[in-house]
């Protein structure tokens, strides 16, 4: 009777793991869906032929967000030839974006300046890092956080495949991420354009729906092919992004990564994590249920000559 | 009969370019000068010298007030639509480009609008900008902000800089 009890315990185990296995397939298949944004969600397209690199942009961001004053006036042109271990100036806890100029060889028209920010993915990869859940991507298209939940553990600035989130070194009791909202609070959740989309001079950007965005840049391109480089970038890049640019230089040359290819960041990760539940709840059941049966067998044994005396 | 048109053209003129009548010029060319100001907040108006302008241009009004002068297009893509170059209505910036860009309502009304080929159109601000700037770089004329326009002190406190600039030279921040 015992012996029937443990080989139908075993078939049922096999045939539990079996059905979790094909689960886990299933789970795999649908896994190749991407969330592709939220459907009337707002961008900015940036026209990187128009920057004039005045840094408008970036004084109305300091005022906009309330951002500590800044080490240098933001009419100081010096800080394009600042180098910060032999980069470029990148997004601080003071400031949520920067203007950077890239000297380009045999450009008539001079240096290219580029505006950089956070780009609000469609499935940001900060965001499936986090493990507080402190990101939130909104259906507006704001990428934004909850600082009073942030432990400061900074996931997410080696998840983000753009190098944005900026972290708050100067305050030793407890620093958090600093990273651009798009206006989120003051502007975007009513309708209007983030503030340094409002304050150039050159109108380098165009605030409006996403899909919206991605046809008018298009349409942009089309009318002048011999100006634009063929491509908005942000428009496929990781899964897509709210900030989408455009340009007359290659993009490798304003520092532009073009090797992300086109699949959101969490798709390279979604196959492996959604085993992890299962492994780490049903596989320690499971083996310690197939150490103990393998052990009584052995007890069992054991015991059957002392039982005979 | 031209008297009255013309009349009424520098009247166009003079009001869309400023709040209030400057100082008359020749018809043809327009006002001598003009304040633009509808936009200033961080800078004070510009006092555009429209004279010296048309006489920098040679007299060709198109070459800052594109088509609605008049004058056909010289691009071919241009052309299809607009054939030989009507005069519009209005020459002024600001009929069409609006002052209001950023506005929810101008973004509303755009999208809304399916039927309207140019959805690209600069607001104001933009305008004046890429018109001045674009031609000031190619020419050779003044390309800084406080070169057209004095910065005033609202300008001074959004650029932390003048007296609102910052005390000390701090150690830049990582990260």
């Amino acid at each position: 009777m015992k012996k029937l009890n443990r080989r139908f315990f075993l078939k049922g185990g096999m045939a539990g793991t079996a059905l979790l296995a094909d689960t886990g397939l299933a789970k795999k298949a649908s896994a190749a869906d991407t969330f592709g944004g939220y459907p009337d969600s707002m961008g900015v397209l940036v026209d990187f032929t128009k920057c004039v690199g005045c840094r408008s942009c970036e004084a109305a961001c300091n005022k906009e967000q309330g951002l500590p004053a800044p080490d240098k006036p933001f009419d100081y042109m010096s800080v394009f030839d600042e180098r910060h271990k032999g980069q470029k100036r990148r997004t601080t806890e003071k400031a949520y974006t920067v203007v950077n100029r890239y000297n380009i060889k045999d450009r008539e028209q001079g240096p290219v300046f580029r505006k950089f920010q956070c780009n609000h993915c469609n499935e940001p990869a900060c965001l499936t890092s986090c493990f507080v859940n402190a990101y939130t991507k909104t259906k507006e298209g704001a990428v934004i956080y909850d600082p009073t939940v942030c432990v400061g553990c900074r996931t997410c600035m080696i998840a983000c495949p753009f190098y944005v989130p900026a972290y708050s070194y100067s305050n030793p009791i407890n620093p958090v991420i600093k990273k651009c909202i798009m206006c989120y609070d003051t502007r975007l959740k009513f309708g209007r354009p983030p503030a340094c989309v409002e304050a150039c001079p050159q109108e380098v950007m165009t605030f409006g729906k996403r899909k919206d965005l991605i046809k008018l840049g298009h349409n942009r391109i089309q009318k002048n092919p011999e100006k634009y480089i063929d491509h908005l970038y942000g428009e496929k890049e990781v899964g897509g992004t709210a900030w989408m640019y455009m340009s007359d230089v290659p993009f490798e040359e304003l520092g532009f990564n073009t090797h992300l290819g086109e699949q959101p960041i969490i798709s390279y990760v979604k196959e492996f994590l959604t085993i992890v539940p299962m492994v780490l709840t049903i596989w320690p059941a499971l083996f310690t249920g197939f150490y103990l049966l393998a052990n009584r067998k052995e007890a069992f044994k054991n015991e059957k000559p002392s039982g005979n005396e | 009969m031209t008297r009255t048109r013309n009349t009424f053209l520098v009247i166009m003129i003079t009001l869309a370019l400023s709040g209030w009548p400057p100082v008359f010029g020749q018809a043809e060319t327009g006002p001598d000068s003009a304040e633009l100001d509808t936009l200033a907040q961080l800078y004070d108006a510009v006092a555009f010298d429209h004279a010296a302008h048309v006489e920098m241009v040679e007299g060709n009004c198109a070459r800052c007030h594109h088509h609605t002068t008049g004058v056909a297009p010289t691009n071919p893509k241009c052309l299809r639509c607009h054939p030989g170059g009507q005069e519009a209505d209005s020459m002024a910036c600001k009929d069409c480009h609006s002052e209001k860009r950023f506005e929810s309502a101008y973004l509303a009304e755009i999208a809304a609008n399916t039927d309207r080929f140019h959805t690209d159109i600069p607001g104001l601000k933009g305008a004046y900008h890429r018109n001045c700037l674009g031609c000031h770089q190619e020419s050779g004329g003044p390309t800084g902000c406080a070169d057209c326009h004095a910065r005033n002190e609202k300008g001074d406190a959004f650029f932390s800089s003048g007296k609102y600039a910052p005390k000390s030279p701090q150690k830049t921040s990582g990260h």
